[in-house]
């Protein structure tokens, strides 16, 4: 993929500047496990952070944090320079936060205009619900990401996976996102598919958007992001722009914990 | 944020993207539920069935005005049921609740209204309602709480609920059978006084055929308001007739049901009315349970379908973690759909402590049993998401249809359970069937 060439170019000048999301020694611990043990991270405005570790490193549990999942045993999380306390994921999109999990988080039996309004339904004067203006803003924002979409009125049990993947994202972007979770985002997508999102993502990075990246597998984020912070067993291992880094490199932090030259070291390095 | 929370202005033009495709074949242009359409077959079927085995005692106006009063109390609990399966959750202590809350409005009736108010003040009737409603409301509240809040299972809070109010309901009054005093209290139960009569029947149908019509424009507008394919014409046309076909239908058998000659003579005698020499024919109309419960169902139609609430519920019973998620407070919404179970059994506690004129400490035993599976027979699927309200009424009348067609053809209560657990199992085996091949 020639990404590569392009992305460099954004790094330097959109790393400047008040951070948009600080999350700095955060810890989590269930019944003991240190899921997230003492973990800082940060995303500017318009840069793609690719978090990347093995299954159980922590990835997914230190964005949970951010998008109001669970709540931090100790640590600190800062939006754009100001102390945000996120208790809830209803706190968490009030900060603008939008997370598209893995499991895409939707609700089997009820269609795509409900999933993607679950929880900030429109309503019409008189109080119910306007099913009609959501199916309609649905059809809008669907037409832009997967034109092909038709399956407006059935519960989404009935689609794809790439079908749900393009309403979990609906759901995500449409609330005018500033900063996006993106936990595996393509790990149910075939190739074509892939690629939608990835052009996806340089579109919304492109627009000023914070986009957090998460994934077990390298070549999945490696082109796309500017910087790459590695995880394992609950540690950060470092934080690198991708252009200072090789892909090996970088497998040797996910695999050894070995931070590179190019790195700047986490406490869970084991050089 | 901003531009979410207040409807966007109607686009022009026919929305970007996919564009709708008009629906080509005629069930899809109805518009028609087909599950449903097969509950009111089945229902259509046992009535047959029912009708030659019972020697034509079964479609007759009489039998089919009791099978309504007699279906109302379930009938309006199971609506709530619904809800609480949808939710994953099972609730086994509404027959309890209906017991303690119909003991409830009985005592506080007979002990502190009347000897208030003085006899048959409306305000009796109006404050025993809503005593009991907050009572059954309190009650399924504080389930909901031990639920959501304490994380016992909905199983093992019910259970304990059913033995708990049971015995409350004997603690009420020790045992005793309280007696209701008020008349206007009374005329939720049904029987003569309880129906609304031949006039106000055809006064309720012309209204019903009014909102089915008004609903049908209103949809209609709606779907034009954002340039969405319409229903063809000949269809929403097809769809109103039917209904008020229905509606007219049912009106016709409420009012062929009439007082004896004798009792009719008297009743006028009573009114003060002139008996032309023909004789004086007066018809029952629709009785007052059945219209609460046609209201309550209305009511939780509207609550599922077109509140938030609603869309919580079915949100969370399809599923739990995405609902949390998407920053549904699952804890709240589990608490109200189990306090709206109580206040549901307490006002079936009202319409069966009416019927009987007196409220006793038994009063609901195994209802919970009947409601399950009303709701269960009417579609609502136990692995959650999935349930109408009006298949839970309808399911509430398939299970007192083979109840009372049973009672015609003599057959023994014991016998009647069998059939009635077999159909049971019969009716859910059915249904995942369909879900299997049609879904």
């Amino acid at each position: 993929m020639n990404n590569l060439a392009s992305s460099p170019v954004a790094t330097p000048s959109a790393r400047t500047g008040t951070p948009l999301v600080e999350m700095r020694d955060i810890r989590i611990a269930f019944g003991g496990v240190h899921a997230v043990d003492g973990v800082s991270v940060d995303l500017y405005p318009g840069e793609v952070v690719g978090l990347l570790g093995h299954n159980g490193a922590g990835k997914s549990t230190l964005i949970k944090i951010l998008a109001g999942a669970y709540r931090p045993d100790s640590g600190e999380i800062r939006i754009n320079g100001a102390k945000a306390d996120i208790g809830n994921p209803r706190d968490a999109k009030r900060y603008g936060i939008e997370t598209i999990y893995q499991t895409l988080a939707l609700a089997d039996n009820v269609d795509a205009a409900a999933n993607l309004f679950l929880g900030r339904e429109l309503m019409t004067p008189w109080g119910t619900l306007d099913d009609v203006a959501m199916e309609a803003a649905t059809r809008e924002v669907m037409g832009r990401l997967n034109p092909n979409f038709r399956k407006f009125k059935e519960p989404v049990r009935g689609l794809s996976g790439g079908q749900r993947q393009s309403v979990a994202i609906a759901r995500a972007i449409h609330f005018n996102a500033k900063i996006l979770i993106m936990d595996e985002p393509t790990a149910a997508l075939g190739p074509q598919e892939t690629a939608q999102v990835a052009e996806l993502i340089k579109h919304l990075k492109a627009e000023g958007i914070g986009i957090f990246l998460i994934s077990h597998d390298i070549h999945d984020v490696f082109d796309l992001a500017d910087r790459v912070s590695v995880m394992k067993n609950g540690k950060l291992v470092g934080t690198a722009s991708t252009a200072d880094v090789t892909k090996d490199e970088v497998l040797g932090m996910i695999i050894l914990g070995k931070s590179p030259p190019g790195a700047v070291a986490g406490p869970g390095a084991s050089n | 944020m901003s531009d979410t929370t207040t409807a966007p202005p109607a686009p022009t033009s026919a929305p970007k993207g996919a564009p709708a495709t008009a629906p080509t074949t005629f069930v899809g242009a109805l518009e028609i539920d087909i599950r449903f359409l097969g509950m009111i077959g089945a229902l259509a079927a046992i009535w047959i069935v029912f009708d030659f085995l019972a020697d034509g005692t079964f479609l007759t106006p009489r039998n089919l005005w009791n099978l309504s009063v007699q279906s109302s109390s379930i009938a309006v609990m199971s609506t709530g049921m619904v809800l609480v399966i949808v939710m994953r959750h099972i609730d086994l202590s509404v027959g309890s609740i209906l017991g303690v809350t119909g003991m409830i409005m009985a005592v506080f009736q007979a002990s502190y209204l009347m000897p208030t108010f003085g006899f048959n003040n409306p305000a009796v009737m109006a404050l025993t309602l809503v005593a009991g409603i907050a009572a059954g409301a309190a009650i399924g509240a504080l389930h909901g709480f031990v639920i959501a809040y304490l994380g016992v299972p909905a199983f093992i809070v019910t259970l304990g609920g059913l033995l708990v109010w049971r015995g409350a309901a004997w603690a009420v009054a020790q045992g005793k059978t309280i007696p209701l005093t008020d008349d206007n209290f009374k005329l939720l139960g049904g029987g003569a006084d309880g129906s609304i009569g031949a006039t106000w029947s055809w006064v309720v149908a012309a209204i019903a055929c009014l909102a089915i019509v008004f609903a049908a424009i209103q949809a209609r507008r709606q779907r034009q308001r954002f340039h969405f394919p319409l229903k063809p014409l000949w269809a929403e046309v097809v769809t109103i007739s039917v209904g008020c076909l229905a509606v007219v239908a049912a009106t016709l058998v409420v009012n062929a049901y009439t007082l004896p000659a004798n009792l009719a003579r008297r009743y006028a005698e009573s009114a003060g009315l002139t008996i032309p020499p023909e004789g004086i024919s007066i018809s029952f109309g629709y009785a007052v349970p059945v219209l609460v419960a046609v209201a309550v169902g209305i009511v939780m139609t509207f609550i599922t379908t077109r509140t938030r609430f609603g869309r919580y519920v079915f949100a969370i019973g399809g599923n739990p973690e995405a609902a949390e998620l998407a920053g549904i407070n699952t804890k709240r919404v589990t608490l109200t759909v189990f306090a709206l179970m109580g206040a549901l059994a307490a006002i079936g506690a009202a319409i069966s402590t009416a019927r009987l004129n007196s409220a006793t400490n038994a009063q609901g035993t195994l209802d919970e049993l009947y409601v399950i599976a009303a709701a269960v027979i009417g579609g609502t699927s136990l692995a959650g998401g999935s349930g109408t309200i009006a298949g839970a009424m309808i399911g509430a009348l398939v299970m007192q249809s083979l109840q009372s067609g049973m009672v015609l053809m003599r057959v023994d209560t014991p016998y009647q359970n069998i059939v009635v657990g077999i159909v049971l199992v019969f009716a859910v085996w059915i249904d995942t069937v369909y879900r299997k091949r049609f879904k």
